[in-house]
């Protein structure tokens, strides 16, 4: 009799089309993780000793951990146990030459980048957005690089950054995430193989958005990449980034880690679209998203922005946070997190109150379709030192069918009675009747549950880059295809 | 255009319409009434398609077609409209922006270009002036926080815009006061043309001192069991529908 849980249960069951696979030849190393393992990824990088040094630490902590408790138990997810001893820690495309131009990049690997909406070369570059583009374990190219080097900002892939700023990497490398973290960034630290590195100097306005786009490619790789994002005094940068893996019936492990270190009156803004491949209708396959990442106002009146819209991945386990150290500095966090079918997600942010007059803005919107368990789980923590602390959290659920899970975890620790602290929750689900009335206005049952869905979700694409929200919305309603019937 | 003959609707175990007659042609206004439970709301849901109600015997056939089989939105998209008894909150999702998406999906399926903002904007303000709707219930959501004078003229709003060929309006005059009353019976007024028909289901007859039908018909327990000119509804003020039933029970011996 209702319509609309058997035409939402239809609704969500288009292809992922970014599941192709690249037939190139790759660069690997063996199968398995032990000390050796993580040697041969520092030497392929030609790392410094200190970072060498440094994935020692981490991987010897990392062992003592996997012995001790292993992987976090506390998150509202359920997956077969990993074995971290049939992970590929390092796969690259071939020739590994340097690459000075983009015509040294394999032609195979720029044309999948164009597949994938990202083009790379010179003539098509896209206009507004400098990109660095990270193919498996190694970033391939970065568009804008000269230009933006003009104001000072830096703007590569880790390695290179590795080579050629390591002051800069070893100074703020593990300052906001130490390689003790948690179990997936430790691993991270141990062997995580590229990434993007941006400075943004002292009272420059980063004048176009920087992204990285994340590809996985290679079967049985996991994908350990880090990010470190350093705003001076007075800076400003928009970054993005997007990812997309091919359809495979196994696993993949995406342990990704990412450090925001804001100074003085800086601002960074940093937007997700995650597509990894969520699996197959019934659940099998896609990628574990197990991802820390954690930004630092250091500054006083700095400002950390996270925006997140989180579609792909059979599972996703993240946490984008802010440590509030500065006085007047401000963190955000806008999510939508979608999951059908089989997906899981456990995801929120932590907001840690240290310095005065801090305040933190938290706007969750979890929508679940098919089988699909949505968490939202939250710490907004006010410290002693923090008087004048505000926050605002507002946590909405948004159920199609009624197969589906909803779930919200927020945990409130007030260590200052000067503190302001507001929650708001809901939970509703779209009605029989809402869609009646849009079939009635001449709107399908599948652009009605598009309309409700990117109305719940507007206050958080609202946050997102222009050109990105667009694709935000088009992304949503790829992947509740076939949740309506 | 609209020809109903011998519906039965039952709702769960209950059997709400017991053969329903009804032709309405276009350019003609009818007027629906009946005392509450009668099943004047049913037939309205019934003829935009609302799931739940089920069609045991009878056909509706309009503008040549079988209505019942097809789905709501190709019903919208024929010209068949419903104003909502209870219009519908949508939160989130922009008045303005709802409107455009029905009218739009409405022009593509008559094979009509899209329109664009530029061009939808103008049209609307047009028709809220005459409505005398606050230009701001664009920017809200949907229905949302509307009081129940707005929600009714919201339903009269979107009808203007979208010029159906079938309207169906049920109890619009419900919650209205008078100056309100006066307002959506001018917008329905003038949507009355030579192409179009209107069904004005109501309780009471004081919508009928606005908008005068041609005819109106008198549903009680499911079945039509009275029709005449727009007279009959002074008659039913006066008399009540105790009256009506009161003569057919005289007339035929119930059989229910």
């Amino acid at each position: 009799m209702s319509t609309s849980t058997n035409t939402i249960e239809t609704l969500a069951n288009r292809e992922y089309k970014y599941g192709f696979v690249t037939e190139i030849e790759a660069d690997v190393v063996p199968r398995g993780l032990n000390e050796e393992t993580v040697r041969l990824v520092s030497a392929k990088k030609n790392e410094p000793e200190f970072m060498l040094e440094w994935r020692l630490k981490a991987y010897r902590h990392w062992v003592k951990m996997e012995k001790s408790e292993g992987e976090p138990k506390w998150a509202n997810i359920k997956h077969p146990p990993i074995d971290y001893q049939d992970i590929i820690y390092y796969s690259a495309p071939k020739p590994k030459k340097k690459l000075n131009s983009l015509d040294e990049v394999d032609p195979e690997v720029l044309r999948t980048f164009e597949k994938l909406g990202i083009p790379l070369d010179e003539q098509k570059k896209l206009s507004g957005v400098a990109v660095d583009a990270v193919f498996d374990s190694v970033s391939v190219a970065t568009t804008f690089k000269e230009k933006l080097a003009e104001l000072g900002i830096i703007f590569c892939s880790f390695s290179e950054a590795v080579n050629n700023h390591p002051e800069l990497v070893e100074k703020y490398l593990g300052s906001v995430v130490p390689y003790s973290d948690n179990f997936f960034a430790t691993l991270n630290s141990a062997v995580f193989s590229d990434g993007s590195f941006c400075y943004i100097p002292k009272g420059v306005r980063c004048p176009m958005e920087l992204s990285t786009y994340f590809r996985i490619n290679a079967a049985d790789t996991g994908q350990f990449e880090r990010t470190l994002i350093i705003a001076e005094e007075g800076s400003y940068v928009s970054y993005l980034e997007g990812c997309t893996a091919p359809m495979r019936d196994e696993n993949q492990l995406h342990a990704a880690v990412v450090e925001l270190i804001a100074h003085d009156n800086a601002t960074i803004k940093y937007s997700t679209i995650q597509n990894w491949y969520p699996g197959d209708k019934d659940g099998k396959g896609g990628i574990y998203n197990f991802v820390t990442k954690r930004g630092k106002c250091l500054g006083r009146s700095s400002k950390i922005s996270w925006t997140q819209v989180e579609t792909g991945s059979a599972i996703t386990w993240k946490y984008p946070s802010c440590i509030l150290q500065g006085d007047n500095s401000v963190g955000e966090f806008y999510s939508v997190a979608l999951t059908n079918h089989h997906q899981q997600a456990d995801t929120g942010t932590k907001m840690i109150h240290m310095g005065k007059n801090t305040r933190s803005t938290i706007v969750a919107k979890g929508i679940s379709a098919g089988y699909g368990q949505n968490t939202y789980r939250g710490l907004v923590k006010i410290l002693k030192s923090s008087t004048g602390a505000r926050n605002y959290t507002q946590c909405d659920s948004l159920l199609i069918g009624d197969k589906c899970g909803a779930h919200t975890f927020p945990y409130i620790e007030v260590k200052n009675s000067t503190a302001r602290m507001e929650h708001e929750a809901s939970t509703s689900k779209i009605g029989d009747d809402q869609i009646f009335y849009c079939n009635q206005r001449g709107i399908s049952k599948e652009d009605a549950v598009n309309l409700i869905v990117n109305g719940f979700c507007k206050e958080v694409f609202r946050n997102l880059p222009m050109e990105f929200a667009v694709e935000a919305q088009k992304l949503l309603s790829i992947s509740l295809e076939g949740s309506i019937g | 255009m609209l020809e109903i003959n011998n519906l039965h609707v039952k709702v769960g175990n209950q059997k709400i319409l017991k053969g329903v007659n009804l032709k309405v042609n276009a350019g003609e206004v009818h007027s629906i009434m009946g005392p509450n439970g009668s099943g004047k709301s049913t037939l309205a849901q019934v003829l935009a398609g609302r799931e739940g109600y089920e069609v045991t015997a009878g056909e509706v056939i309009y503008e040549g077609k079988n209505l019942l089989e097809m789905p709501p939105e190709e019903r919208a998209c024929a010209g068949v409209f419903l104003a909502f008894q209870y219009p519908v909150e949508i939160p989130g999702v922009n008045n303005a922006y709802f409107l455009k998406a029905g009218l739009n999906a409405i022009r593509k399926y008559q094979g009509l270009e899209e329109l664009d903002a530029m061009d939808f904007l103008p049209l609307v303000k047009e028709k809220m002036k005459a409505l005398e709707i606050d230009e701001l219930l664009l920017n809200r959501s949907v229905n949302e926080g509307f009081s129940g004078g707005e929600k009714k003229r919201n339903e009269v709003f979107q009808m203007s815009v979208l010029e159906p060929k079938l309207a169906i309006l049920d109890e619009t005059d419900s919650g209205l006061d008078i100056d309100a009353l006066r307002i959506v019976a001018n917008g329905v007024n003038a949507l009355r043309s030579p192409d179009r028909a209107i069904i004005v289901v109501t309780h009471y007859q004081r919508l009928l001192n606005y908008i005068i039908p041609d005819y109106i018909h008198v549903l009680v327990d499911g079945r039509i069991v009275k029709s005449g000119g727009k007279e009959l509804a002074l008659e039913l003020e006066n008399k009540g529908y105790a009256w009506v039933e009161a003569e057919i029970h005289t007339a035929a011996p119930a059989n229910a």
